[in-house]
């Protein structure tokens, strides 16, 4: 008898040992969050900004995402979402998907395949004429292999691609590609979006607030465990960071807080918890290769030689930048180049005293010196953030004998100026959505893409990203992905000052908040955050 | 009078007429149409897509057309469609409205109510300590920016009281909205109520020169009543010009308090419209604006006529 009372006595208590953390999470609460700026719309397709992504997220699902519970995106930690599971053909080239049922979008209306083939359809141009759910399409790129989507049935599609392209799915399970219903029209899913996600958007007010309350007929049962997520719109930062002090919102924005920021803030609210992490956004250089001066190589060489980098980052990150070219190197990033290769490309050499000389001496064989510089303009978005770097790098200029002036660009016109290439040097931000060479090089570097600011145009270099991208062995692909990344260094090919860096706060109360490293526009489903009050 | 008024009405649709065209001609100066912005906001320059969308919006059309269009509208209350927001003008420009009238008001209110009384004060205490220290308060109240005011007023609240006030809910009741919007009201209020008072006590020194006020005194009116009845009235003409021009100024120029202490309000509304080249808003708004001040003006000139009788606006 006394062996049976132990044995039950045991496993009861196990069985609340293993399941305390379950018991843990609260149920309710609304999640208050301060938001920068006024989204230009709520349909995260038809924009390329963090402001739509990280409210608007959580409205939606995706076939796949990256897996929540870790930090680090990559190709291997991906998980079904709409999808159940997924299968690829032997060559490769046809990505078939095993969809949920039961599932219905926030109006009622069940979800099925043929969600997933309008949303795709209207992302590679081949929706119905009279279909209107997007009227811009900023990633169009991304799919660019993509040939046809195919309904099986209610519960199965399949996606064919022209080539195998192993970031396929990695795409498919960025924050930037939820479905959207067949059923909506895109006026509405710019305004009040319906998805088939943990929240309900109950409000977009515009320069006002976002309100959005739980899904109580969410797919994933138990979840989400906040009742409602409150945006507030405050577009002055120093509001932002008093209202989070005292106690308005229990979040910041992401990436909001910076280190300069970030002291006053800990001062003031001691059990603030303060993440700070790569975004995965970088900040470069646009450089005009088509018009004189830098339409000479070894002008475009100099500007790669004469950049700090660490004064960069000392002076506007306080050290916490990484250094790195266009892939976030790791351990954050999955496809960036070791510390060593790094240092090995022409201009990342710690020996800044050597650097400095060669570009000098480039300048003044080119017939520049201090008395005779060379005078441009240094072009760049009339924001703080794009603004600092710029007014930086004219400094470090000087120093290589090149006059820089400011010129602030009113950000409404910035990429007409740039894709105009009226403008001889820009400083510019440049975000990746996805750490993945395929979404960065075809974006920013392929001569084919709409993004590729600079018109950055190398036969050699559109061939080793094709090339890369449909290679299927990761280790083989890194190996591509470097060449590549050599190639645009040695070109000047938006030369990267810094991977960035900053800090996202949070109230101690706030619990499961998981930030991603190497995307900041990933990982804002908000259905495992809780709130302990 | 009756044909001062009607000539009064006539000029005020006259101002309206030519400031419709005026803000409908700059904006389309303005380089970059919403089209272009839509598109650039979402990283892209498309050609095609921005074509798309200027035709969608209309904006494609020869401008007399959209003239003709939007003032054709407005005529018979109908303000167009947002473009960036794609809902009704209306709906967007009617909530905030109320919020930036209310604080507008109430700064108005503390403005009036500090400005005269201490600026009458500090005239009849003239060169007396107390009389320094106001002029110093008001010298400060000119040359302290409000957007920095206001954000001490934000840091010594979350310091002192752990609270920040802040417009972040819709306020429960109108005792709630009264504190809420105090707070800036008193931030916007404090310089205006400087300038008043400032310009009170100057018109006051130089009505209590008057021959008459030595008149009045040398009849035995009491301290109070030569200040009050006497001087205060006829000083009181230049402040009242210059609380109407604050009034028309704080319909539309609370951008900064607005942004600020985060109240939805007109002014930061319309920035952010002209920023996004949102033509129907930003015609509407500043349309309004307009009228306010069209109105206030002829407001402050009946008051005129009140303040002093000698004043008549013949036919």
């Amino acid at each position: 008898m006394r062996t049976r009372l132990a044995f039950v006595a045991g496993s009861l208590a196990a069985f609340v040992a293993v399941s305390a953390p379950a018991f843990a999470q609260k149920q309710g609460g609304t999640l208050r969050i301060s938001h920068r700026d006024n989204p230009p719309s709520a349909s995260i397709h038809e924009e390329a900004t963090i402001s739509v992504v990280q409210p608007f997220m959580a409205v939606f699902n995706n076939l796949v995402v990256f897996d929540p519970k870790e930090k680090v995106n990559s190709p291997d930690k991906i998980v079904p979402d709409l999808a159940e599971s997924w299968s690829w053909n032997p060559d490769q080239t046809k990505l078939t998907f095993k969809l949920r049922s039961g599932v219905k979008w926030h109006d009622g209306k069940p979800f099925s395949a043929k969600d997933v083939k309008c949303t795709w359809d209207a992302l590679i141009g081949k929706a119905d004429e009279k279909s209107d759910l997007i009227r811009k399409n900023p990633r169009k790129v991304w799919y660019s292999n993509l040939k046809d989507v195919k309904v099986g049935s209610d519960t199965e599609v399949t996606f064919e691609l022209g080539r195998p392209q192993p970031s396929f799915l990695s795409m498919l399970a960025a924050g930037y590609s939820p479905v959207y219903a067949c059923h909506a029209n895109g006026r509405d899913m710019r305004s009040k979006p319906i998805g088939t996600g943990p929240f309900k958007v109950v409000e977009f007010k515009r320069n006002e607030a976002i309100k959005l309350v739980r899904n109580p007929d969410y797919w994933k049962k138990g979840r989400p465990y906040l009742d409602a997520i409150d945006w507030k719109i405050v577009p002055n930062r120093s509001t932002r960071m008093l209202g989070f002090v005292a106690g308005e919102f229990d979040m910041t924005f992401d990436s909001d807080v910076t280190f300069p920021m970030l002291a006053d803030v800990k001062a003031q609210k001691a059990d603030a918890v303060c993440e700070a992490r790569p975004s995965n956004v970088n900040t470069n250089l646009l450089v005009n290769r088509d018009a004189p001066p830098f339409d000479n190589p070894e002008l475009r060489r100099a500007l790669s030689l004469s950049l700090d980098r660490k004064a960069f980052n000392d002076i506007l990150f306080q050290g916490h930048a990484l250094n790195g070219a266009s892939m976030l190197p790791p351990p954050a990033g999955v496809w960036g180049m070791s510390k060593e290769m790094l240092e090995s490309m022409p201009g990342f050499s710690p020996n800044r005293d050597k650097n400095l000389a060669e570009a000098r001496a480039i300048m003044e064989k080119l017939g520049y010196t201090k008395d005779k510089p060379l005078k441009i303009k240094v072009s760049t978005r009339n924001i703080a953030i794009y603004r600092d770097p710029a007014v930086i790098l004219i400094d470090q200029l000087k120093q290589i004998h090149i006059e820089g002036e400011l010129e602030p660009i009113d950000t409404t016109v910035w990429y007409t100026k740039i894709q105009g290439k009226k403008y001889s040097i820009g400083l510019n931000l440049t975000g990746l959505g996805v750490d993945d060479p395929d979404t960065n090089f075809y974006e920013n570097f392929h001569s084919t893409s709409d993004r590729n600011y600079t018109a950055y145009k190398n036969p050699e270099v559109d061939k080793l990203i094709e090339q890369q991208s449909a290679e299927l062995d990761r280790e083989k692909r890194k190996k591509l992905v470097w060449g590549v990344e050599q190639k645009l260094i040695e070109d000047g090919a938006r030369p990267v000052i810094n991977q960035n860096a900053a800090n996202t706060c949070w109230t101690p109360q706030l619990k499961g908040v998981l930030l991603q490293h190497n995307s900041i526009y990933n990982g804002w489903r908000f259905e495992d955050i809780w709130l302990d009050r | 009078m009756g044909a001062y008024l009607t000539r009064r009405f006539l000029l005020m649709a006259l101002t309206l007429f030519g400031m419709s065209v005026l803000i409908f001609v700059m904006l389309r100066l303005v380089p970059g149409n919403v089209a272009d912005i839509l598109v650039d906001s979402a990283g892209i320059a498309d050609p095609k897509e921005k074509a798309k969308i200027a035709r969608e919006l209309g904006i494609d059309r020869p401008i007399f057309d959209q003239y003709i269009h939007w003032i054709g509208g407005l005529a018979q209350g109908d303000l167009g469609f947002a473009y960036v927001s794609e809902r009704p003008a209306i709906e967007e420009i009617a909530p905030r409205i109320p919020i930036s009238a209310k604080l507008a008001g109430l700064a108005l209110f503390f403005s009036v109510i500090l400005g005269v009384p201490l600026g009458v004060i500090s005239a009849v205490r003239q060169n007396t300590g107390f009389d320094y220290f106001l002029r110093v308060l008001s010298l400060s109240g000119l040359s302290l920016p409000s957007f920095w005011l206001g954000l001490l007023i934000l840091m010594a609240s979350v310091q002192w009281f752990g609270m920040i006030p802040i417009y972040t809910n819709e306020p429960r009741s109108m005792i709630d909205e009264l504190l809420l919007l105090s707070i800036p009201a008193a931030a916007v209020g404090f310089r205006s109520s400087a300038l008043i008072m400032r310009l009170t006590r100057s018109s006051m020194l130089e009505v209590m020169r008057q021959d008459y006020i030595r008149t009045a005194r040398s009849k035995g009116a009491s301290q109070t009543s030569v200040n009050y009845d006497h001087a205060l009235r006829n000083a009181l003409l230049p402040v009242v010009t210059i609380i109407g021009i604050e009034a028309a100024f704080l319909v539309g120029g609370l951008i900064v308090t607005e942004t600020v202490f985060n109240i939805p309000g007109v002014a930061r509304f319309l920035v952010e419209a002209i920023l996004w080249r949102d033509y129907p808003i930003v015609q509407n708004l500043v349309m309004l604006i307009a009228f306010v001040v069209i109105v206030v003006n002829f407001l402050v000139d009946m008051a005129y006529m009140a303040l002093d009788p000698r004043i008549k606006y013949a036919d």
